[in-house]
């Protein structure tokens, strides 16, 4: 039961990114790109990551795609939301570059003897993350926050409405 | 599902189509889109090897994916007002002809 729900998430992925950079409408991507991130969401629940699995829905399906069909919509009709691809020689010159980058890296992934520390089966992740954030990763933890205000105020300063 | 390498390759799977995307898009906010599957490959990385690699009591890569997600959230909003900017000065959004600074 859960090496079937495994593999239908692991294909729900696949299939979903695949769609992602092939749709030639622009909301059909951001569609599917919301399929793919509930999707590594699902992952995350098969590698015991809970609260990241959580985070990921929230900030990555909340925030960030909504952020990007927002972007859809402030720069194209909705409905006719087609997405310009490169020519097709330098499409087919990407698609062989990738091709060989994938086999190049799945052949290099099966043939390293990585290293495997012991399984154990964790009952949440929550506390130890909210320790050690607030402990051993403060100075990250501070410096993430200065850098989603910077972000904030530089992207209002971007895009606000020209005076003069 | 309890092996490394199951991960591992959904992860080079999903690189290689963002890469993909990246290289052969040339909407803005589509190029936005391959640039996030390629940080959810790596976020998947490392809490793969995060479980896998024995790291179970101190979760550094779970930390270490939370970060990426911050920096993601903060990278697509300046992202963005940029491509707003970019279609308000050149009309439109296709990353290749906003040449202007070119030689």
């Amino acid at each position: 039961m859960g090496a079937f729900a495994f593999n239908l998430v692991a294909i729900l992925v696949v299939v979903t990114a695949f769609w992602v950079v092939t749709a030639k409408n622009l909301v059909h991507s951001a569609v599917a790109l919301m399929g793919t991130l509930f999707g590594v969401a699902g992952l995350y629940v098969f590698l015991y990551a809970d609260f990241l699995a959580a985070v990921q829905v929230v900030i990555y399906v909340g925030g960030i795609l909504v952020l990007i069909i927002f972007g859809v919509m402030l720069t194209q009709k909705i409905a006719t939301a087609v997405v310009v691809q490169s020519s097709m020689p330098n499409r087919f010159l990407a698609g062989v570059v990738v091709f060989f980058l994938f086999i190049g890296l799945s052949s290099l992934m099966f043939r390293t003897p990585w290293h495997r520390g012991e399984l154990v089966e964790t009952t949440g992740t929550v506390a130890t993350i909210g320790t050690s954030l607030l402990t051993r990763y403060l100075l990250h933890f501070e410096v993430a926050s200065i850098l989603l205000l910077v972000a904030l105020l530089g992207a209002a300063y971007l895009s606000r409405r020209e005076h003069g | 599902m309890d092996s490394l390498q199951s991960y591992l390759f959904i992860s080079i799977t999903l690189f290689c189509l963002g890469l993909y995307g990246v290289m052969t898009r040339r909407n803005g906010v589509a190029v936005l889109m391959g640039i996030e599957l390629i940080l959810n490959a790596a976020n998947l990385n490392f809490v793969a090897f995060n479980r896998f690699g024995g790291l179970s009591d101190q979760l550094p890569g779970h930390i270490f994916a939370l970060f990426v997600i911050v920096m993601a959230a903060a990278e697509a909003v300046v992202a963005l007002a940029i491509i707003i900017n970019l279609y308000k000065t050149f009309h439109t959004v296709n990353v290749d002809e906003a040449h202007e600074m070119k030689g």
